[in-house]
Protein backbone atom coordinates (compact mmCIF):
# COMPACT_ATOMS: atom_id res chain seq x y z
CA UNK A 1 0.00 0.00 0.00
CA UNK A 2 1.46 3.65 -0.65
CA UNK A 3 1.80 5.58 2.46
CA UNK A 4 -0.19 8.68 2.61
CA UNK A 5 0.40 12.21 3.26
CA UNK A 6 -0.73 13.80 6.38
CA UNK A 7 -2.78 16.25 4.29
CA UNK A 8 -4.06 13.51 2.09
CA UNK A 9 -5.29 11.70 5.19
CA UNK A 10 -6.71 14.74 6.31
CA UNK A 11 -8.75 15.70 3.28
CA UNK A 12 -10.12 12.03 2.62
CA UNK A 13 -11.19 12.05 6.40
CA UNK A 14 -12.82 14.98 5.74
CA UNK A 15 -14.82 13.69 2.40
CA UNK A 16 -15.91 11.15 4.23
CA UNK A 17 -17.58 12.63 7.44
CA UNK A 18 -19.03 14.93 4.35
CA UNK A 19 -20.91 11.93 2.76
CA UNK A 20 -21.98 10.62 6.13
CA UNK A 21 -23.64 13.85 6.38
CA UNK A 22 -25.25 13.88 3.64
CA UNK A 23 -26.71 10.46 3.58
CA UNK A 24 -27.38 10.68 7.46
CA UNK A 25 -28.64 13.83 7.95
CA UNK A 26 -32.29 13.42 6.02
CA UNK A 27 -32.71 10.23 8.11
CA UNK A 28 -31.90 11.72 11.04
CA UNK A 29 -34.17 14.65 10.89
CA UNK A 30 -37.17 12.24 10.07
CA UNK A 31 -36.49 10.66 12.91
CA UNK A 32 -36.43 13.89 15.35
CA UNK A 33 -39.61 15.03 14.19
CA UNK A 34 -41.22 11.61 14.79
CA UNK A 35 -40.17 12.47 18.82
CA UNK A 36 -40.08 16.24 18.69
CA UNK A 37 -43.72 17.84 20.54
CA UNK A 38 -45.72 19.08 17.65
CA UNK A 39 -44.88 22.68 19.22
CA UNK A 40 -41.23 22.44 18.78
CA UNK A 41 -41.65 21.44 15.07
CA UNK A 42 -44.00 24.73 14.59
CA UNK A 43 -41.28 26.78 16.03
CA UNK A 44 -39.42 29.56 14.86
CA UNK A 45 -36.65 29.51 14.72
CA UNK A 46 -36.87 25.88 14.41
CA UNK A 47 -35.82 23.91 17.07
CA UNK A 48 -33.32 21.20 16.06
CA UNK A 49 -33.58 18.55 19.04
CA UNK A 50 -36.92 18.44 20.88
CA UNK A 51 -36.69 20.03 24.38
CA UNK A 52 -38.45 17.01 25.56
CA UNK A 53 -38.32 13.85 23.63
CA UNK A 54 -41.91 12.72 22.93
CA UNK A 55 -43.01 9.06 21.66
CA UNK A 56 -46.58 9.33 21.80
CA UNK A 57 -46.92 9.29 18.50
CA UNK A 58 -45.22 5.71 17.84
CA UNK A 59 -47.82 4.46 20.92
CA UNK A 60 -50.55 6.56 18.88
CA UNK A 61 -49.82 4.75 15.08
CA UNK A 62 -49.59 0.88 17.14
CA UNK A 63 -53.07 1.55 19.14
CA UNK A 64 -55.76 -0.49 18.33
CA UNK A 65 -58.58 1.71 19.12
CA UNK A 66 -61.46 2.01 16.83
CA UNK A 67 -61.38 4.51 13.79
CA UNK A 68 -58.28 6.07 15.66
CA UNK A 69 -55.03 7.26 13.51
CA UNK A 70 -53.59 3.84 14.77
CA UNK A 71 -56.23 1.63 13.65
CA UNK A 72 -55.70 2.82 10.08
CA UNK A 73 -52.33 2.44 10.33
CA UNK A 74 -52.41 -1.19 11.57
CA UNK A 75 -54.82 -2.15 9.10
CA UNK A 76 -52.38 -0.47 6.35
CA UNK A 77 -49.77 -2.33 7.90
CA UNK A 78 -51.45 -5.42 8.07
CA UNK A 79 -52.60 -4.90 4.12
CA UNK A 80 -48.62 -4.59 3.00
CA UNK A 81 -47.04 -7.45 4.69
CA UNK A 82 -50.32 -9.63 3.40
CA UNK A 83 -49.34 -8.26 -0.30
CA UNK A 84 -46.29 -8.64 -0.29
CA UNK A 85 -45.98 -11.64 1.44
CA UNK A 86 -48.39 -13.24 -0.83
CA UNK A 87 -46.44 -11.69 -4.49
CA UNK A 88 -43.33 -12.78 -2.74
CA UNK A 89 -44.43 -16.35 -2.51
CA UNK A 90 -46.09 -16.60 -5.66
CA UNK A 91 -42.99 -15.05 -7.67
CA UNK A 92 -40.64 -17.43 -5.89
CA UNK A 93 -42.77 -20.27 -6.62
CA UNK A 94 -42.97 -19.96 -10.07
CA UNK A 95 -39.62 -18.79 -10.76
CA UNK A 96 -37.53 -21.96 -8.74
CA UNK A 97 -39.37 -24.44 -12.18
CA UNK A 98 -39.31 -21.73 -14.56
CA UNK A 99 -35.17 -20.55 -13.96
CA UNK A 100 -34.24 -24.24 -13.57
CA UNK A 101 -35.12 -25.21 -16.92
CA UNK A 102 -33.87 -21.83 -18.42
CA UNK A 103 -30.37 -22.67 -16.65
CA UNK A 104 -30.47 -26.16 -17.86
CA UNK A 105 -32.28 -25.75 -21.72
CA UNK A 106 -30.42 -22.90 -23.27
CA UNK A 107 -32.49 -23.19 -26.34
CA UNK A 108 -35.37 -21.46 -24.72
CA UNK A 109 -33.49 -18.61 -23.12
CA UNK A 110 -35.10 -15.84 -25.39
CA UNK A 111 -38.22 -16.72 -23.59
CA UNK A 112 -36.68 -15.05 -20.10
CA UNK A 113 -35.22 -12.65 -22.20
CA UNK A 114 -38.90 -11.18 -23.30
CA UNK A 115 -39.97 -11.44 -19.96
CA UNK A 116 -37.53 -9.16 -18.59
CA UNK A 117 -37.80 -7.16 -20.98
CA UNK A 118 -40.71 -6.44 -19.88
CA UNK A 119 -39.04 -4.59 -17.09
CA UNK A 120 -39.01 -1.67 -19.57
CA UNK A 121 -42.73 -1.10 -19.75
CA UNK A 122 -44.11 1.44 -17.77
CA UNK A 123 -46.52 0.42 -15.54
CA UNK A 124 -49.15 3.28 -16.78
CA UNK A 125 -48.91 0.99 -19.96
CA UNK A 126 -50.51 -1.87 -18.26
CA UNK A 127 -53.52 0.03 -16.09
CA UNK A 128 -55.79 0.61 -17.53
CA UNK A 129 -57.09 -2.82 -18.89
CA UNK A 130 -56.01 -4.20 -15.33
CA UNK A 131 -58.10 -1.63 -13.59
CA UNK A 132 -60.85 -2.57 -16.10
CA UNK A 133 -60.45 -6.20 -15.54
CA UNK A 134 -60.36 -6.09 -12.05
CA UNK A 135 -63.29 -3.79 -11.64
CA UNK A 136 -65.58 -6.42 -13.93
CA UNK A 137 -64.84 -9.14 -11.77
CA UNK A 138 -65.38 -7.05 -8.24
CA UNK A 139 -61.85 -7.45 -7.69
CA UNK A 140 -60.68 -3.93 -6.96
CA UNK A 141 -59.72 -3.06 -3.32
CA UNK A 142 -58.42 -6.70 -2.80
CA UNK A 143 -54.96 -7.73 -1.25
CA UNK A 144 -55.29 -10.66 -3.35
CA UNK A 145 -56.06 -9.35 -6.78
CA UNK A 146 -53.11 -6.74 -5.80
CA UNK A 147 -50.47 -9.31 -5.04
CA UNK A 148 -51.05 -10.69 -8.85
CA UNK A 149 -50.62 -7.43 -10.23
CA UNK A 150 -47.15 -7.37 -8.03
CA UNK A 151 -46.34 -10.53 -9.96
CA UNK A 152 -45.68 -8.11 -13.19
CA UNK A 153 -42.44 -6.67 -11.76
CA UNK A 154 -41.84 -9.08 -9.29
CA UNK A 155 -41.26 -12.30 -11.17
CA UNK A 156 -39.64 -11.56 -13.98
CA UNK A 157 -36.78 -10.69 -11.31
CA UNK A 158 -37.02 -13.24 -9.41
CA UNK A 159 -36.83 -15.60 -12.58
CA UNK A 160 -33.92 -14.03 -13.40
CA UNK A 161 -32.32 -14.05 -10.12
CA UNK A 162 -32.68 -17.60 -9.90
CA UNK A 163 -31.68 -18.59 -13.04
CA UNK A 164 -28.34 -16.90 -12.54
CA UNK A 165 -28.10 -18.78 -9.32
CA UNK A 166 -29.22 -22.32 -11.20
CA UNK A 167 -26.15 -21.57 -13.24
CA UNK A 168 -23.53 -21.61 -10.50
CA UNK A 169 -24.72 -24.69 -9.61
CA UNK A 170 -22.80 -27.93 -11.62
CA UNK A 171 -25.03 -30.33 -13.89
CA UNK A 172 -22.89 -33.28 -13.14
CA UNK A 173 -24.81 -33.11 -9.27
CA UNK A 174 -27.59 -33.67 -10.80
CA UNK A 175 -26.82 -36.09 -13.43
CA UNK A 176 -25.78 -38.40 -11.05
CA UNK A 177 -28.26 -38.49 -9.13
CA UNK A 178 -30.31 -39.30 -11.97
CA UNK A 179 -28.01 -42.08 -12.65
CA UNK A 180 -28.87 -43.68 -9.34
CA UNK A 181 -32.34 -43.50 -10.93
CA UNK A 182 -33.80 -40.33 -8.99
CA UNK A 183 -36.49 -38.82 -11.54
CA UNK A 184 -36.32 -35.44 -12.02
CA UNK A 185 -38.53 -34.17 -9.27
CA UNK A 186 -36.90 -36.21 -6.54
CA UNK A 187 -33.41 -34.61 -8.10
CA UNK A 188 -34.28 -31.15 -7.76
CA UNK A 189 -35.30 -31.29 -4.00
CA UNK A 190 -32.89 -33.46 -2.97
CA UNK A 191 -29.98 -32.08 -4.49
CA UNK A 192 -30.76 -29.38 -6.64
CA UNK A 193 -32.85 -27.20 -4.38
CA UNK A 194 -30.76 -27.34 -0.83
CA UNK A 195 -27.74 -26.00 -3.17
CA UNK A 196 -29.82 -23.39 -4.23
CA UNK A 197 -31.44 -22.19 -0.70
CA UNK A 198 -29.25 -18.91 -0.20
CA UNK A 199 -30.24 -17.65 -4.27
CA UNK A 200 -33.90 -18.33 -3.23
CA UNK A 201 -33.70 -16.26 0.04
CA UNK A 202 -32.38 -13.11 -1.87
CA UNK A 203 -34.64 -13.43 -4.20
CA UNK A 204 -37.42 -13.28 -1.85
CA UNK A 205 -35.91 -11.02 0.15
CA UNK A 206 -35.49 -8.40 -3.58
CA UNK A 207 -38.98 -9.39 -4.40
CA UNK A 208 -40.75 -8.48 -0.97
CA UNK A 209 -38.44 -5.56 -0.91
CA UNK A 210 -40.09 -4.57 -4.60
CA UNK A 211 -43.76 -5.09 -3.19
CA UNK A 212 -43.38 -3.27 -0.18
CA UNK A 213 -42.17 -0.10 -2.31
CA UNK A 214 -44.76 -0.45 -4.81
CA UNK A 215 -47.28 2.68 -4.96
CA UNK A 216 -48.78 3.26 -8.28
CA UNK A 217 -50.78 -0.22 -8.78
CA UNK A 218 -51.79 0.04 -4.93
CA UNK A 219 -53.06 4.02 -5.20
CA UNK A 220 -54.85 3.10 -8.08
CA UNK A 221 -56.38 -0.34 -7.37
CA UNK A 222 -56.71 0.24 -3.45
CA UNK A 223 -59.43 2.40 -1.76
CA UNK A 224 -60.15 1.92 2.17
CA UNK A 225 -58.90 -0.51 4.86
CA UNK A 226 -59.61 -3.55 3.73
CA UNK A 227 -56.62 -2.98 1.08
CA UNK A 228 -54.83 0.07 1.10
CA UNK A 229 -51.22 -0.10 1.71
CA UNK A 230 -48.74 1.31 4.15
CA UNK A 231 -47.37 3.33 0.43
CA UNK A 232 -50.88 4.99 0.03
CA UNK A 233 -51.62 5.51 3.69
CA UNK A 234 -48.02 7.66 4.47
CA UNK A 235 -48.96 9.48 0.97
CA UNK A 236 -52.23 10.15 1.77
CA UNK A 237 -51.50 11.59 5.21
CA UNK A 238 -48.68 13.85 3.63
CA UNK A 239 -50.79 15.06 0.90
CA UNK A 240 -53.95 15.72 3.70
CA UNK A 241 -54.57 18.44 6.06
CA UNK A 242 -52.42 16.43 8.65
CA UNK A 243 -51.26 19.61 10.92
CA UNK A 244 -48.86 17.47 12.67
CA UNK A 245 -45.92 16.78 10.78
CA UNK A 246 -44.04 14.53 13.49
CA UNK A 247 -47.19 12.13 12.86
CA UNK A 248 -46.41 11.83 9.24
CA UNK A 249 -42.48 11.32 10.17
CA UNK A 250 -43.65 8.82 12.14
CA UNK A 251 -45.36 6.72 9.88
CA UNK A 252 -42.38 6.97 7.59
CA UNK A 253 -39.96 5.64 9.98
CA UNK A 254 -42.18 2.85 10.98
CA UNK A 255 -42.53 1.89 7.11
CA UNK A 256 -39.12 2.57 6.85
CA UNK A 257 -37.71 -0.10 9.27
CA UNK A 258 -38.59 -3.22 8.00
CA UNK A 259 -36.30 -2.58 4.71
CA UNK A 260 -33.64 -0.68 6.50
CA UNK A 261 -33.04 -3.09 9.00
CA UNK A 262 -33.04 -5.70 6.10
CA UNK A 263 -30.46 -3.43 4.03
CA UNK A 264 -28.33 -3.20 6.86
CA UNK A 265 -28.47 -7.05 8.19
CA UNK A 266 -28.13 -8.30 4.80
CA UNK A 267 -25.58 -6.07 3.24
CA UNK A 268 -23.94 -8.59 1.95
CA UNK A 269 -26.05 -10.49 0.00
CA UNK A 270 -27.98 -7.82 -1.55
CA UNK A 271 -25.25 -5.80 -2.92
CA UNK A 272 -23.89 -9.10 -4.20
CA UNK A 273 -27.23 -9.51 -5.74
CA UNK A 274 -27.39 -6.15 -7.04
CA UNK A 275 -23.73 -5.96 -8.73
CA UNK A 276 -24.01 -9.43 -10.41
CA UNK A 277 -26.51 -7.97 -12.29
CA UNK A 278 -24.33 -5.21 -12.83
CA UNK A 279 -21.45 -6.92 -14.00
CA UNK A 280 -23.28 -9.82 -15.89
CA UNK A 281 -26.02 -7.60 -17.66
CA UNK B 1 -33.60 -38.37 -23.58
CA UNK B 2 -33.98 -36.82 -27.19
CA UNK B 3 -33.14 -33.10 -27.12
CA UNK B 4 -36.80 -32.42 -28.16
CA UNK B 5 -38.11 -33.81 -24.95
CA UNK B 6 -35.73 -31.77 -23.19
CA UNK B 7 -37.10 -28.34 -24.89
CA UNK B 8 -40.89 -29.50 -23.98
CA UNK B 9 -39.84 -30.36 -20.65
CA UNK B 10 -38.50 -27.27 -20.58
CA UNK B 11 -41.56 -25.34 -21.48
CA UNK B 12 -43.54 -27.71 -19.28
CA UNK B 13 -41.52 -25.99 -16.30
CA UNK B 14 -41.97 -22.55 -17.32
CA UNK B 15 -45.54 -23.38 -18.30
CA UNK B 16 -46.95 -21.87 -14.99
CA UNK B 17 -44.65 -18.42 -15.11
CA UNK B 18 -45.63 -18.17 -18.89
CA UNK B 19 -49.37 -18.44 -17.82
CA UNK B 20 -49.58 -15.51 -14.93
CA UNK B 21 -47.30 -13.44 -17.69
CA UNK B 22 -49.45 -13.84 -20.55
CA UNK B 23 -52.61 -12.72 -17.81
CA UNK B 24 -51.06 -10.11 -16.08
CA UNK B 25 -48.88 -8.18 -18.86
CA UNK B 26 -49.54 -10.19 -22.57
CA UNK B 27 -53.50 -9.65 -22.44
CA UNK B 28 -53.33 -5.93 -20.80
CA UNK B 29 -50.61 -4.95 -22.97
CA UNK B 30 -52.73 -6.03 -26.08
CA UNK B 31 -56.04 -4.66 -24.58
CA UNK B 32 -53.88 -1.17 -24.05
CA UNK B 33 -53.06 -1.34 -28.10
CA UNK B 34 -57.09 -2.05 -28.52
CA UNK B 35 -58.46 0.97 -26.34
CA UNK B 36 -55.95 3.34 -27.94
CA UNK B 37 -57.93 2.75 -31.12
CA UNK B 38 -60.81 3.94 -29.41
CA UNK B 39 -62.24 6.41 -27.51
CA UNK B 40 -63.22 4.08 -24.90
CA UNK B 41 -64.15 5.98 -20.99
CA UNK B 42 -62.73 4.43 -18.08
CA UNK B 43 -66.19 3.65 -16.50
CA UNK B 44 -68.97 2.75 -18.72
CA UNK B 45 -68.71 3.64 -22.50
CA UNK B 46 -66.96 0.47 -24.37
CA UNK B 47 -66.08 3.24 -27.02
CA UNK B 48 -66.02 3.05 -30.87
CA UNK B 49 -62.98 2.46 -33.38
CA UNK B 50 -61.40 5.91 -34.17
CA UNK B 51 -58.51 4.87 -35.53
CA UNK B 52 -55.49 7.03 -35.22
CA UNK B 53 -57.15 10.12 -33.64
CA UNK B 54 -55.95 9.96 -30.44
CA UNK B 55 -52.66 9.67 -31.54
CA UNK B 56 -52.93 12.43 -34.17
CA UNK B 57 -54.88 14.14 -31.39
CA UNK B 58 -51.78 13.40 -28.66
CA UNK B 59 -48.75 14.24 -30.99
CA UNK B 60 -50.14 17.86 -32.49
CA UNK B 61 -51.08 18.91 -28.90
CA UNK B 62 -48.70 21.03 -27.20
CA UNK B 63 -49.31 18.69 -23.54
CA UNK B 64 -47.86 16.03 -24.81
CA UNK B 65 -44.07 18.03 -26.32
CA UNK B 66 -44.25 20.12 -22.88
CA UNK B 67 -44.59 16.80 -20.74
CA UNK B 68 -41.57 14.83 -22.93
CA UNK B 69 -39.57 17.79 -22.11
CA UNK B 70 -40.03 17.81 -18.59
CA UNK B 71 -39.21 14.03 -18.60
CA UNK B 72 -36.35 14.39 -20.60
CA UNK B 73 -35.29 17.18 -18.45
CA UNK B 74 -35.22 15.31 -15.18
CA UNK B 75 -34.49 11.94 -16.43
CA UNK B 76 -31.13 13.53 -17.97
CA UNK B 77 -29.82 15.99 -14.96
CA UNK B 78 -30.97 13.46 -12.44
CA UNK B 79 -29.69 10.61 -13.81
CA UNK B 80 -26.10 12.37 -14.72
CA UNK B 81 -26.11 14.05 -11.19
CA UNK B 82 -26.26 10.40 -9.92
CA UNK B 83 -23.59 8.77 -11.97
CA UNK B 84 -21.17 11.81 -11.25
CA UNK B 85 -21.80 11.50 -7.43
CA UNK B 86 -22.06 8.17 -7.42
CA UNK B 87 -18.45 7.23 -9.13
CA UNK B 88 -16.63 9.63 -7.14
CA UNK B 89 -18.15 8.56 -3.47
CA UNK B 90 -17.08 5.20 -4.97
CA UNK B 91 -13.79 6.73 -5.30
CA UNK B 92 -13.48 8.04 -1.90
CA UNK B 93 -14.95 4.58 -0.44
CA UNK B 94 -12.50 2.52 -2.10
CA UNK B 95 -9.38 4.84 -0.07
CA UNK B 96 -8.51 3.67 3.39
CA UNK B 97 -9.71 5.79 6.33
CA UNK B 98 -11.34 5.67 9.70
CA UNK B 99 -14.79 4.06 10.00
CA UNK B 100 -14.87 2.65 5.89
CA UNK B 101 -16.55 -0.31 6.71
CA UNK B 102 -19.41 2.11 8.87
CA UNK B 103 -19.59 4.49 5.63
CA UNK B 104 -20.26 1.67 2.93
CA UNK B 105 -22.88 0.22 5.36
CA UNK B 106 -24.83 3.37 5.49
CA UNK B 107 -24.85 3.60 1.74
CA UNK B 108 -27.37 1.21 1.71
CA UNK B 109 -30.11 3.32 3.97
CA UNK B 110 -30.79 5.59 1.03
CA UNK B 111 -32.06 2.73 -1.56
CA UNK B 112 -33.27 0.93 1.49
CA UNK B 113 -35.63 4.00 2.89
CA UNK B 114 -39.13 3.55 0.40
CA UNK B 115 -39.88 5.55 -2.26
CA UNK B 116 -43.04 6.96 -0.64
CA UNK B 117 -41.42 7.61 2.35
CA UNK B 118 -38.53 9.24 0.79
CA UNK B 119 -40.50 11.81 -1.21
CA UNK B 120 -42.62 12.63 2.39
CA UNK B 121 -39.55 13.10 3.64
CA UNK B 122 -38.16 15.54 1.56
CA UNK B 123 -41.62 17.14 1.31
CA UNK B 124 -41.11 17.89 4.68
CA UNK B 125 -38.22 19.42 4.72
CA UNK B 126 -38.86 21.84 1.84
CA UNK B 127 -42.12 22.96 3.76
CA UNK B 128 -43.10 26.50 2.99
CA UNK B 129 -43.69 27.14 6.73
CA UNK B 130 -42.41 24.95 9.18
CA UNK B 131 -39.16 23.05 6.74
CA UNK B 132 -36.19 22.41 8.03
CA UNK B 133 -34.31 24.25 4.39
CA UNK B 134 -35.68 27.11 4.90
CA UNK B 135 -34.81 27.53 8.97
CA UNK B 136 -31.23 25.72 7.87
CA UNK B 137 -30.72 28.39 5.01
CA UNK B 138 -31.81 30.64 7.66
CA UNK B 139 -30.30 30.58 10.43
CA UNK B 140 -26.88 30.62 8.55
CA UNK B 141 -27.93 33.76 7.10
CA UNK B 142 -28.09 32.18 3.39
CA UNK B 143 -31.67 32.91 2.91
CA UNK B 144 -33.56 36.42 3.95
CA UNK B 145 -36.82 34.64 4.34
CA UNK B 146 -38.88 31.68 3.74
CA UNK B 147 -39.71 30.23 0.44
CA UNK B 148 -41.84 27.89 -0.64
CA UNK B 149 -39.63 25.42 -2.88
CA UNK B 150 -41.92 22.87 -4.20
CA UNK B 151 -44.91 25.67 -4.64
CA UNK B 152 -42.62 27.77 -7.19
CA UNK B 153 -42.21 26.42 -10.70
CA UNK B 154 -38.59 28.23 -10.56
CA UNK B 155 -37.46 25.82 -7.73
CA UNK B 156 -40.23 23.10 -7.90
CA UNK B 157 -38.22 20.83 -10.29
CA UNK B 158 -34.68 21.47 -8.61
CA UNK B 159 -35.98 20.51 -5.61
CA UNK B 160 -37.56 16.98 -6.78
CA UNK B 161 -34.55 16.22 -8.50
CA UNK B 162 -32.14 16.95 -5.43
CA UNK B 163 -34.62 14.61 -3.40
CA UNK B 164 -34.66 12.00 -6.25
CA UNK B 165 -30.43 11.56 -6.25
CA UNK B 166 -30.04 11.52 -2.23
CA UNK B 167 -31.91 8.23 -2.59
CA UNK B 168 -30.54 7.13 -5.67
CA UNK B 169 -26.78 7.66 -5.63
CA UNK B 170 -25.89 5.63 -3.35
CA UNK B 171 -26.66 2.59 -5.47
CA UNK B 172 -24.29 3.46 -7.99
CA UNK B 173 -21.85 4.72 -5.54
CA UNK B 174 -22.13 0.82 -4.39
CA UNK B 175 -22.26 -0.49 -7.97
CA UNK B 176 -18.93 1.49 -8.68
CA UNK B 177 -17.72 0.63 -5.30
CA UNK B 178 -17.97 -3.48 -6.22
CA UNK B 179 -16.13 -2.49 -9.87
CA UNK B 180 -13.48 -0.64 -7.81
CA UNK B 181 -12.59 -3.92 -6.48
CA UNK B 182 -12.20 -5.93 -9.09
CA UNK B 183 -9.61 -4.28 -10.22
CA UNK B 184 -6.47 -6.02 -10.02
CA UNK B 185 -4.09 -4.92 -7.73
CA UNK B 186 -1.19 -5.50 -9.50
CA UNK B 187 -2.41 -3.08 -12.53
CA UNK B 188 -2.62 0.06 -9.70
CA UNK B 189 0.51 -1.32 -8.96
CA UNK B 190 2.41 -1.06 -11.71
CA UNK B 191 0.98 2.05 -13.31
CA UNK B 192 2.40 3.73 -9.95
CA UNK B 193 5.55 2.51 -11.20
CA UNK B 194 5.35 3.78 -14.28
CA UNK B 195 4.53 6.96 -12.63
CA UNK B 196 1.01 7.57 -14.42
CA UNK B 197 -0.43 10.65 -13.32
CA UNK B 198 -3.77 9.99 -10.73
CA UNK B 199 -5.86 11.13 -13.94
CA UNK B 200 -4.12 8.71 -16.30
CA UNK B 201 -4.40 6.23 -13.60
CA UNK B 202 -8.36 6.53 -13.58
CA UNK B 203 -8.62 6.95 -17.22
CA UNK B 204 -6.82 4.38 -18.44
CA UNK B 205 -6.57 1.73 -15.94
CA UNK B 206 -9.70 1.59 -13.82
CA UNK B 207 -12.13 3.07 -15.87
CA UNK B 208 -12.22 0.20 -18.25
CA UNK B 209 -13.59 -1.83 -15.19
CA UNK B 210 -15.95 0.62 -14.55
CA UNK B 211 -17.44 0.94 -17.92
CA UNK B 212 -19.44 -2.05 -17.87
CA UNK B 213 -21.38 -2.18 -14.85
CA UNK B 214 -21.49 1.58 -14.72
CA UNK B 215 -23.18 1.89 -18.35
CA UNK B 216 -26.29 -1.25 -16.98
CA UNK B 217 -26.66 1.09 -14.02
CA UNK B 218 -27.18 4.02 -16.25
CA UNK B 219 -29.48 2.31 -18.62
CA UNK B 220 -31.35 1.12 -15.31
CA UNK B 221 -31.51 4.25 -14.02
CA UNK B 222 -32.19 6.21 -17.21
CA UNK B 223 -35.44 3.79 -17.32
CA UNK B 224 -36.38 4.17 -14.14
CA UNK B 225 -36.34 8.06 -14.44
CA UNK B 226 -38.32 8.60 -18.13
CA UNK B 227 -40.77 6.38 -16.09
CA UNK B 228 -40.93 8.10 -12.78
CA UNK B 229 -44.16 8.73 -11.25
CA UNK B 230 -43.97 7.65 -7.01
CA UNK B 231 -41.49 10.85 -6.11
CA UNK B 232 -43.28 12.95 -8.37
CA UNK B 233 -47.27 12.19 -7.11
CA UNK B 234 -46.29 12.75 -3.55
CA UNK B 235 -44.34 15.87 -3.53
CA UNK B 236 -45.88 18.03 -5.86
CA UNK B 237 -48.61 15.67 -8.46
CA UNK B 238 -46.91 17.06 -11.71
CA UNK B 239 -47.44 21.38 -10.44
CA UNK B 240 -46.87 23.62 -9.86
CA UNK B 241 -48.28 25.19 -13.26
CA UNK B 242 -47.78 21.60 -14.73
CA UNK B 243 -43.88 22.36 -13.83
CA UNK B 244 -43.15 18.76 -13.05
CA UNK B 245 -45.72 16.93 -14.76
CA UNK B 246 -43.82 13.95 -16.55
CA UNK B 247 -45.28 11.58 -19.07
CA UNK B 248 -46.69 8.97 -16.67
CA UNK B 249 -48.25 11.82 -15.01
CA UNK B 250 -50.04 13.11 -17.50
CA UNK B 251 -50.53 9.38 -18.47
CA UNK B 252 -52.43 9.22 -15.02
CA UNK B 253 -54.21 12.29 -15.24
CA UNK B 254 -56.13 11.28 -18.58
CA UNK B 255 -56.86 7.52 -17.85
CA UNK B 256 -57.45 8.22 -14.08
CA UNK B 257 -58.25 11.75 -13.60
CA UNK B 258 -60.36 12.48 -16.80
CA UNK B 259 -61.50 9.00 -17.50
CA UNK B 260 -60.86 8.93 -20.81
CA UNK B 261 -58.99 5.24 -21.23
CA UNK B 262 -59.09 5.30 -24.99
CA UNK B 263 -56.49 8.49 -25.29
CA UNK B 264 -55.04 7.72 -22.02
CA UNK B 265 -53.81 3.88 -23.70
CA UNK B 266 -52.43 5.44 -27.05
CA UNK B 267 -50.38 8.13 -24.55
CA UNK B 268 -49.14 5.33 -22.35
CA UNK B 269 -47.98 3.04 -25.61
CA UNK B 270 -46.13 6.25 -26.79
CA UNK B 271 -44.48 6.54 -23.57
CA UNK B 272 -43.93 2.40 -23.83
CA UNK B 273 -42.33 2.35 -27.31
CA UNK B 274 -39.99 5.51 -26.37
CA UNK B 275 -38.59 3.56 -23.35
CA UNK B 276 -38.47 0.80 -25.88
CA UNK B 277 -36.02 2.70 -28.38
CA UNK B 278 -34.35 4.14 -25.02
CA UNK B 279 -33.61 0.63 -24.29
CA UNK B 280 -32.35 -0.37 -27.45
CA UNK B 281 -30.22 2.34 -28.18
CA UNK B 282 -28.12 1.68 -24.92
CA UNK B 283 -28.48 -1.99 -25.53
CA UNK B 284 -26.25 -1.39 -28.37
CA UNK B 285 -24.07 1.22 -26.68
CA UNK B 286 -23.40 -1.76 -23.59
CA UNK B 287 -22.62 -4.52 -26.15
CA UNK B 288 -20.05 -1.78 -27.48
CA UNK B 289 -18.65 -1.08 -24.10
CA UNK B 290 -18.55 -4.93 -23.21
CA UNK B 291 -16.54 -5.34 -26.15
CA UNK B 292 -13.85 -2.56 -26.10
CA UNK B 293 -14.00 -4.04 -22.57
CA UNK B 294 -13.18 -7.25 -23.47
Amino acid sequence: MERQSLARKIALHAAALLLAAVILAPLVWLFVMSISPPADLAAKPLRWWPEAVDFSRYRLLLSTVENSAGAAFLAALRNSLLVAGTATIAAVLLAIPAGWAVSRTPSIGWSLGLIIGTYMLPPVALAVPLYMALAHFGLLNNVFSLALVYLTILAPFTTWLMKSGFDTIPRDIEAAAMMDGAGLFATLRIVTLPLAMPVVATSALFAFLLAWDEFFYALLFTADQRAKTLTVAIADLAGGRVSDYGLIATAGVLAALPPVLVGLFMQRALISGLTNGGVKG
Amino acid sequence: MSSTWLTTRAWLLMLPLLAVMIAVIGWPMAETVRLSFTDAKLVGLTGHFVGLDNYAKILSGSNFRGTLSTTAFFAIVSVGIEMVLGVLAALLLNQQFYGRTLLRALMILPWALPTIVNATLWRLIYNPEYGALNAALTQLGLLGEYRSWLGEPGSAMAALILADCWKNFPLVALIALAALQSVPRDLIAASLVDGASALNRFRFVILPYLAGPLMVALVLRTIEAFKVFDIIWVMTRGGPANSTRTLSILVYQEAFSFGRAGSGASLALIVTLMVTLLALAYGALVRKAAGSAA
